[in-house]
């Protein structure tokens, strides 16, 4: 499994240097290294999470917005009349709970959709395995220029320590 | 007062600020009064102007940051003020026209008669929470609020629009609004080097 620091090292090696989200316990290595070190800002929900990566984007930055999946519901307005018209890139890290149907009823129906639905918003995505992860957070950092628009890295279980 | 009237009062007091407006008739209204550089028009994602506004003050520490919002608006996102609070962006001023209802749709009532959003700022953390009903108190308000550190906010009380308004939509495209935005950034980046 890829640790907290080694998966905070490669966003940054990548160009990332703003860091904000929703937490969820397949990621939470990765906030606490981002915690620890500073400059990570706990959002109260991911729509306003994709909004704060959109004003930070305007200022320069490259922004990583980090959550569960099922906070890509929450988020399905701000992709669509927010970053995805006006060319507002981020990466969207994106843990998947019910992955392969297994997980508690409340993450089944998300973890079955969340490929198509990212397919459907027309967001590139890439499935993250532990020993490519750091070529798949550098092909999102070139995606998310040439395209200008939000790209997702989606996590498993197990992936992440 | 009607909004045209307090913006009227207020965007002359902002001369350098970068301007995150949010949708419908603020928007609309700002852009036909005086279209700046640097002003961004949230045309959809209702309640994220705050979000937005609150990533730019973040990001650029040194540049005057204002949100010109409205009560439906912050009432769909009142996380943000929860965490505008915890972050103390000193450079932030958040405005509020608050006409207690959703104008663009048809004056449906929003539930900001029986909410105190000021209140909630100030519990929320904003260091400076201000109320004005008229032009001159709100002249002296914004007045004294930009010579402060933030973050700061402004409830305005305005009369919601009685007939129908005919107000132009936002001309530019989206990615212009964005190029234009981020140009003038870059462009106040360059003068202070």
């Amino acid at each position: 499994m890829v640790s907290g620091p080694q998966f905070v090292q490669h966003l940054r090696n990548a160009g990332f240097d703003f860091f904000t989200g929703v937490p969820c316990s397949l990621v939470k290595s990765v906030i606490a290294t981002l915690e620890e070190r500073g400059g990570y800002i706990a959002e109260t929900r991911e729509d306003a999470a994709v909004g704060l990566a959109a004003g930070a984007y305007l200022a320069g930055k490259q922004p990583v917005v980090i959550m569960q999946n099922s906070g890509l519901g929450v988020c399905l307005n701000a992709l669509s009349s927010l970053s995805l018209i006006y060319a507002l890139p981020c990466l969207l890290l994106i843990t998947w709970r019910g992955y392969q149907g297994k997980d508690a009823p409340e993450h089944l129906i998300m973890g079955d959709i969340l490929p198509e639905l990212l397919s459907t918003l027309k967001i590139p995505y890439r499935v993250l395995e532990e020993h490519t992860l750091e070529g798949a957070i550098g092909w999102a950092a070139s995606t998310l220029k040439q395209t200008s628009r939000p790209t997702a890295l989606v996590l498993p279980p197990g992936v992440a320590a | 007062m009607n909004l045209a009237q307090a913006l009227s009062v207020v965007i002359p007091a902002l001369p350098d600020a970068l301007i995150v407006h949010a949708n419908g008739f603020i928007s609309r209204e700002s852009f036909n009064l005086e279209d700046r550089r640097g002003n961004f028009y949230m045309i959809g994602s209702m309640g994220l102007a705050s979000s937005i506004a609150l990533g730019v003050a973040l990001s650029k520490p040194e540049r005057r940051v204002a949100v010109f919002d409205g009560d439906g608006n912050v009432l769909m996102n009142m996380g943000s003020l929860a965490l505008i609070g915890a972050q103390q962006p000193r450079n932030l001023v958040h405005l509020v026209f608050d006409n207690e209802v959703y104008g663009s749709t048809g004056n449906q009532p929003t539930i900001s008669s029986r909410v105190a959003l000021d209140e909630v700022a100030r519990a929320s953390g904003y260091v400076e929470t201000r109320r004005a009903e008229e032009a001159d108190q709100l002249r002296a308000a914004a007045q004294d609020l930009l010579a402060r550190d933030g973050p700061s906010f402004l409830l305005i009380k305005i009369e919601p629009d009685r007939q129908e308004r005919h107000i132009g939509r936002i001309t530019h495209e989206p990615q212009h609004i964005v190029r234009r935005f981020m140009g003038e950034i870059e462009k106040g980046d360059r003068e202070r080097r």
